[in-house]
């Protein structure tokens, strides 16, 4: 193959509210983008198959597990990461509520979790434990799934 | 076909010896400013010992030389610092001294090595001693400038006073003067019952950047300069490199080079890891794989069986005579039961940047043991010890796996062929599942033995499998035996079994197939705590006895497990029935110095969807340095322990494991978490582990409970194999 020949392309991204620009493959993983581009690694890599949730981000508001779409497909939309969470500096109520139930262990995973959290919230400010079981898939090895539970609901009712 | 592993030197031991040949102070702490005798922390702030800094704006900087992976050990061993310095708990930070400041301070901070539940439990002794030191210190200053005995000066939330003067002062104002006090010869420990900082449930330390993206983990971390490394290692353990086809990824963007490391990897390093990684998946590699290509899960299986009947047998707990009392028993009952291999599966992936100099190699990684990466990177560099260090960073997961140093010293051996360029190696996923320290497998022939009136009379256990002893750290045998295969039935210890048996004989046939065992969250209390407690119902069924009456009858002369045991059952409601359509199952062990127990509700639909709804478990750790994060490590440990019964394990296909990712080797969700309710019952006297002890009884209290509700008795891990699942 000739690799020389691989094209690259310019995409604008909108992270956080600001744009950048990056040199990159278009079908390189919006995470690896995040992560080594743009260089903001609170949104981690778990697995790489959108089975962990590690990278979720919010696509338009939507919440994206970010090794599974490529920056091609996120050029041009509003992207979000842990880091751009909290609004004007003031902490995202599910930041609140992480630590006031001090639900991290490792934290590894926590920046993908509170993501996924934050957009259920916003999809049903008050879910239930079913809600809670369907929407919230990610993997969590430390098993911080009682606390995690009890600070949607803290954050649902803050 | 079944090879057996190569002993290894301990790295821990080399690097101990090192240490006896290495010179110098530590770079970077002892800074050029400040009176003789003044050891500085990085900030020019004063050390009043290795174990406390105290600034001027009165923040305390306590020193934690285990690491933090999740489990809270850095915030418990800072409680238990802050308790005996009587400091303000809302001053207090942390920071980890390197290994190699340990080294070139002759250790002054201990063991580094933080696994086997030990974090708190065996360095508990001497940080409260360096805590109660510094206090000591500080109050002798503060008495020196007022020109009063310092037993007349008391210490409280870093305030100092002297109650006949009205004086009083801070820890930041005699801080300097503190350090150059000498410390004193005679320190004497509060009593636990007087504690006011430790022994409550207070926060984490480390939450915030946990929150919002700015924690650095290993995988974070950024240096000037820095290249990626993606790597593959041999896909068979014990094969090795032939050679790759570099020519084949000539020209792929942001390649910068690749690298043979050691006999059997090779790796790729270029600008990012995502052009790394591509490069190396299109990178033509030939392996030379070896014999133990031909091996698989079902010739491990069946070498395994053989153990259990025939061979040579180490003996881990004798007494009176098991032959002769099953041969006599009215009743004899067997059955064989088996545990797989099991990936850690940590969240952040085996991952460590190095830089190598011609006079230097500094890594950055997350480690379970600072000093045996500090060893890998003199292994790896060849430089001596007053030239190298580790910065260690949090762990996105260890459970054991980060232990070992495999990643330490890849990385050391790809940055010494870039030198004076940092080099992060990470691996993939797909590297980490298939290149892991499993779980050690194991099978066990279980024969037990009733007498007319249903007692049990004899038990014999043949455990026949893999010792991690013997892969990782052979100097720890006893002439051959592996001690540790036999934790949780031992006669005595930190480990003893719980119950008292007229005749008992517990064996381990040693059988290591060629897959690199590790010490996995739990260890060996995983399997057998299984074998012993699922079997021990299957003796009450036999006896035509409730599981939890059929138990205490052999326990009373084991107060404390039996304690653990009857508080689940009480707080379960034994005595009373479920509710409907709910079955109930028990297990109990002892591990790492803890006494614990379990009680699980589960309801079983189609006789193969699995919910548990609620699970009671209780630990006596002997102490509970902070009793709400103990309760997380016991709810954590189910999580851990309930995904390896149900999705774990890892199968071997022509010499390599088979599971490459969290789609074949899933891990629970939310939707499967059973309400834990954690009863933490300290009883005082001894210092047991807290991260571990757990884990064991989640399998077996959800495996009876299986039973109770089916009738069906489950021997093999995981139910995925078995086509169980959470319903």
């Amino acid at each position: 193959m000739d690799w020389a020949n691989k094209g690259t392309a310019m995409a604008n991204l909108t992270i956080n509210g600001k744009s950048f620009n990056v040199d990159v493959e278009p079908d390189t993983p919006l995470l690896w983008v995040i992560r080594e581009n743009v260089g903001l690694t609170g949104t981690k890599y778990g697995c790489g198959i959108a089975q962990c949730g590690a990278c979720t981000v919010h696509v338009d508001g939507v919440a994206v597990r970010s090794c599974g779409m490529t920056v091609g497909d996120a050029a041009g939309k509003q992207i979000t990461t842990i880091e751009g969470l909290a609004a004007g500096g003031a902490l995202h109520r599910v930041q609140l509520a992480w630590i006031a139930n001090d639900v991290p262990q490792c934290g590894y995973c926590q920046s993908g979790m509170i993501m996924a959290v934050a957009a259920l919230l916003k999809d049903k400010p008050k879910p239930t434990d079913q809600d809670i079981d369907e929407a919230i898939t990610n993997i969590c090895r430390c098993g911080t799934f009682q606390q995690v539970r009890e600070a949607i609901h803290a954050a649902a009712n803050a | 076909m079944n090879q057996h592993v190569t002993p290894k030197l301990s790295r821990r031991a080399f690097v101990i010896g090192s240490a006896a040949v290495g010179t110098g102070l530590a770079i970077g702490l002892d800074l050029p400013f400040g009176g003789p005798g003044v050891v500085r922390a990085a900030d020019g702030s004063p050390e009043v010992n290795a174990w406390v800094v105290i600034r001027p704006d009165e923040t305390v900087v306590i020193r934690i030389a285990r690491s933090e992976m999740g489990q809270g050990t850095l915030t418990g061993l800072a409680q238990l610092v802050a308790e005996e310095l009587e400091c303000d708990w809302s001053k207090v930070t942390t920071e980890y001294p390197t290994p190699g400041q340990n080294v070139a301070r002759k250790r002054a901070w201990g063991d580094y090595s933080t696994g086997g539940s030990r974090g708190i439990r065996t360095s508990q002794d001497y940080v409260r001693k360096g805590g109660a030191t510094a206090r000591m210190m500080l109050i002798q200053a503060a008495a020196d400038e007022w020109k009063v005995p310092a037993s007349e000066c008391t210490a409280a939330s870093s305030v100092i006073t002297h109650t006949l003067s009205g004086k009083s002062t801070t820890y930041g104002k005699v801080a300097e003067a503190a350090a150059k006090v000498t410390p004193p010869a005679d320190v004497k420990l509060k009593d636990p019952k007087d504690w006011k900082i430790a022994g409550r449930p207070i926060k984490r330390l480390d939450t915030a950047d946990k929150v919002n993206g700015a924690m650095t983990y290993g995988i974070d971390i950024k240096l000037p300069g820095m290249l990626n490394a993606a790597i593959k290692d041999c896909p068979v353990t014990g094969g090795k490199l032939k050679s790759f086809d570099e020519a084949k990824i000539a020209g792929m963007k942001g390649v910068k080079k690749v690298v043979r490391v050691g006999d059997t990897a090779v790796a790729v390093v270029a600008d990012t890891w995502w052009h790394a990684r591509t490069a190396l998946d299109a990178l033509p590699i030939v392996w030379d794989e070896g014999d133990n290509a031909k091996v698989s899960s079902e010739s491990i299986a069946k070498w395994l069986a053989e153990g259990l009947d025939s061979g040579p047998a180490y003996v881990g707990n004798k007494s009176g005579d098991v032959t002769a009392a099953l041969a006599g028993s009215a009743k004899k009952i067997e059955a064989v039961y088996n545990y797989p291999y099991q990936n850690h599966a940590t969240m952040e992936p085996m991952n460590a940047t190095a830089l190598y100099t011609a006079d230097k190699c500094e890594v950055w990684c997350g480690t379970q043991n600072g000093e045996a990466a500090l060893a890998a990177v003199l292994e790896g560099s060849g430089l001596p010890v007053d030239k190298c260090d580790v910065h260690k960073t949090i762990l996105g997961g260890g459970f054991g796996r980060r232990g070992q140093t495999d990643y330490v010293r890849q990385a050391v051996e790809i940055a010494k062929q870039m030198p004076g360029t940092p080099v992060k190696l990470l691996w993939s996923r797909e590297e980490d599942m298939t290149h892991g320290r499993y779980h050690p497998i194991t099978q066990c022939k279980l024969t037990g033995g009733l007498d007319a009136d249903n007692n049990l009379v004899a038990l014999h256990m043949r455990i026949s499998g893999q010792s991690i002893l013997f892969s990782l750290r052979p100097e720890a045998l006893v002439n051959g035996k592996d001690p540790a295969t036999f934790a949780g039935l031992n006669e005595s210890g930190e480990a003893a079994i719980g119950y008292s048996i007229p005749n008992v004989l517990i064996e381990h046939s040693m059988r290591n197939p060629h897959i690199i065992p590790g010490f996995w969250r739990g260890v060996n209390v995983n399997h057998n705590a299984i074998y012993l407690e699922c079997f021990m119902d299957e003796l009450a069924h036999a006896a035509g006895q409730d599981p939890l009456a059929f138990r205490r009858k052999l326990m009373a002369s084991k107060p404390k497990h039996l304690a653990a045991l009857n508080a689940v059952a009480e707080k379960i409601g034994w005595d009373k029935p479920a509710p409907q359509g709910v079955s109930r199952g028990l297990a109990h062990l002892m591990s790492y110095g803890s006494y614990v127990a379990a009680a699980a509700e589960i309801s079983v639909t189609g006789g193969s969807k699995i919910k548990v709804h609620r699970i009671v478990a209780a630990t006596d750790p002997g102490y509970a340095v902070n009793p709400a994060q103990i309760e997380r490590q016991i709810a954590g440990s189910f999580v851990y322990g309930l995904s390896g019964l149900f999705y774990g394990g890892c199968t071997v296909k022509d010499g390599r494991i088979e599971q490459t990712n969290f789609d074949s080797y899933d891990s629970m969700r939310i939707a499967a978490m059973p309400k834990v309710e954690s009863i933490v019952m300290p009883s005082g006297g001894f210092w047991g582990g807290v991260g571990e002890p757990t884990i064991a009884v989640a399998a077996p209290a959800v495996l009876n409970a299986f039973f109770a509700a089916t009738g069906k008795r489950i021997r093999s891990v995981p139910l995925r194999d078995q086509n169980i699942s959470f319903a």
